[in-house]
């Protein structure tokens, strides 16, 4: 929380760098915390990171009656029709739908990659249509990794340099990024492929790359998009295992889409969607219970 | 094969960490990018200075050209002053006052034709680069969506594509002037012979050349800077969704 003085009404507000109008009299206040950032004062910076302030939301995601209408010539085709959708901080939630039901749209909603036709949607409580470019940026950078079903690794970086890029944007030094970028890719079993184009690794390589990428500014939420559509088993298997443990244990919260059977056994919840519309959400207790049923 | 236990131990001892509230793309580093572009994308790059390499060759040639029958025109025109003089041979006055005015006809009419081929291989220079910038943005959008969320600002992609243009149209007008100079003062040699080179005005023509590859960074990065820009606005979604 850093202490802001409105230039109009003189008083002082406690913000964390996302609200930019003064709660009192309206006054724009972002030339004040501007100059506080120019100054050193970190504090009226975005507060989006690990921050103690904000790890109180209990919800990391929130949407309100999402819609996204697509426009294909002159015809309308909506995407998505109004999903509400509340995400724990700290769950593994899966999305399933057939493909066309409005999940990739959602996934890219939810992680700021694309704008709602109407509707909110909130992370860690701000709204997100609320965030200007250096912010949005920001969240993308930091706070989110992506892993996508075609890996969208850049075709002419090696791998570490696939895996610094983030660590680039997000301003960190040359040493300290070389040796985090190849100890990751050393977690994820590359160590020996550092030089690697992206054309010279297989399926399940380039995969590994993607997932150490979206790790490289430890985030908070990680968004896989069919992180396992493409993959062998083994490796679907052990990327499944690694999301798992993320989760469990330094509470990154994951949110994908898909449709492999082995992801949705690790979910805390699974989110049906159809027809642009969340048809229903399974609670991972509900599934074990009718496992337990089952077998019996 | 994944080794979560050191991720996950590394994560912890991280924690304390202060995280640093900042987005950039040190020049450094965003020249070392854009030049691993080119060179990587080698077969790409050329095209792409292929359309400036024409464009200013034919600039200039166009140019080496103007200077070249400068010089042979000086040359006629001393000829004809110094023939009647120095020569015995029978001229009446009308005969060389009609071979004056033809000369001097023969000037101005050349002169609007290079003024109309020059203007003409500007567009051709012109339309040429915009269509090759055009293209490498395009085929381009997968990644420049990938960037995007990774945390890219829209001015790092604008940023890289300057980069990246502004070194493919320098060495491509480069290439370009020398080569349509050169081929120009061969044509001119094999036509007049040797002496026409000293004869020419190198002092234009070297205000030609800076000329060439100023025209030939200027239309490559004013036609590389709009499709960069639309690119570079576009929804990460949107451009990942693109299909090339």
């Amino acid at each position: 929380m850093a202490k802001i003085e409105c230039p109009k009404c003189k008083k002082v507000i406690e913000t964390t760098g996302l609200v930019t109008v003064c709660p009192d009299c309206g006054a724009d206040m972002r030339e004040v915390m501007e100059k506080l950032a120019r100054f050193g004062d970190e504090a009226a910076r975005p507060k989006l990171g690990k921050d103690e302030s904000m790890t109180t939301h209990e919800f990391i995601v929130r949407t309100k009656g999402l819609k996204k209408i697509y426009r294909m010539g002159d015809v309308e085709v909506p995407a998505l029709r109004g999903v509400d959708l509340d995400i724990r901080r700290g769950e593994y939630l899966s999305i399933m739908g057939p493909s066309g039901s409005g999940k990739s749209t959602l996934f890219n909603m939810v992680g700021g990659l694309d704008k709602p036709s109407s509707g909110t949607c909130f992370i860690e409580e701000v709204d997100m249509a609320q965030l200007d470019a250096f912010e949005l940026a920001w969240l993308r950078c930091r706070k989110i990794g992506y892993i996508f079903q075609t890996f969208n690794l850049i075709p002419v970086m090696t791998a570490l340099e696939n895996v610094t890029l983030p660590m680039i944007f997000a301003g960190m030094g040359s040493d300290e990024m070389l040796e985090r970028g190849a100890f990751l890719l050393d977690v994820v079993g590359l160590g020996d492929r550092l030089h690697h184009k992206p054309f010279e690794l297989s399926g399940g390589q380039q995969q590994r790359v993607a997932v150490a990428r979206a790790l490289a500014n430890a985030p908070a939420i990680i968004l896989a998009d069919e992180p396992t559509g493409n993959l062998d088993l083994q490796t679907g298997k052990e990327i499944i295992d690694l999301l798992k443990r993320l989760n469990a244990e330094s509470e990154t919260t994951i949110i994908s889409a898909t449709h492999d059977l082995k992801m949705i056994d690790v979910s805390d919840r699974i989110v049906h969607i159809r027809d642009g519309q969340v048809e229903r959400i399974d609670e991972r207790a509900d599934i074990d219970l009718e496992v337990g049923t089952l077998g019996e | 094969m994944i080794d979560v236990d050191r991720l996950l131990a590394a994560n912890k001892s991280d924690h304390g960490e202060e995280i640093r509230r900042q987005i950039v793309l040190p020049w450094p580093q965003a020249f070392r990018i854009a030049i691993r572009n080119v060179t990587l994308r080698l077969g790409r790059a050329a095209i792409t200075a292929t359309g400036v390499i024409l464009g200013i060759a034919f600039l200039m040639s166009v140019w080496t050209q103007a200077v070249v029958e400068e010089a042979t025109q000086d040359e006629q025109s001393i000829a004809i002053a110094t023939g009647v003089g120095a020569s015995e041979t029978v001229l009446d006055d009308e005969d060389l006052g009609a071979a004056a005015t033809t000369g001097d006809e023969e000037h101005t009419e050349g002169a609007a034709r290079r003024s109309w081929l020059v203007v003409m291989s500007l567009l051709v220079c012109g339309v040429g680069i915009t269509n090759s910038m055009l293209m490498s943005v395009t085929e381009r959008f997968r990644e420049i969506g990938t960037m995007k969320c990774l945390g890219a600002m829209d001015e790092f992609i604008v940023r890289l594509f300057l980069i990246e243009t502004a070194v493919l149209g320098f060495l491509g007008a480069i290439v370009g002037a020398i080569l349509g100079h050169v081929i120009m003062l061969l044509v001119s040699i094999i036509r007049f012979g040797v002496s026409v080179v000293p004869k020419m005005d190198w002092g234009q023509m070297l205000i030609y050349i800076g000329f060439a590859l100023l025209i030939g960074c200027v239309i490559s990065l004013v036609a590389a800077v709009p499709p960069a820009v639309r690119a570079a606005r576009m929804p990460p979604a949107a451009a990942l969704s693109t299909e090339v």
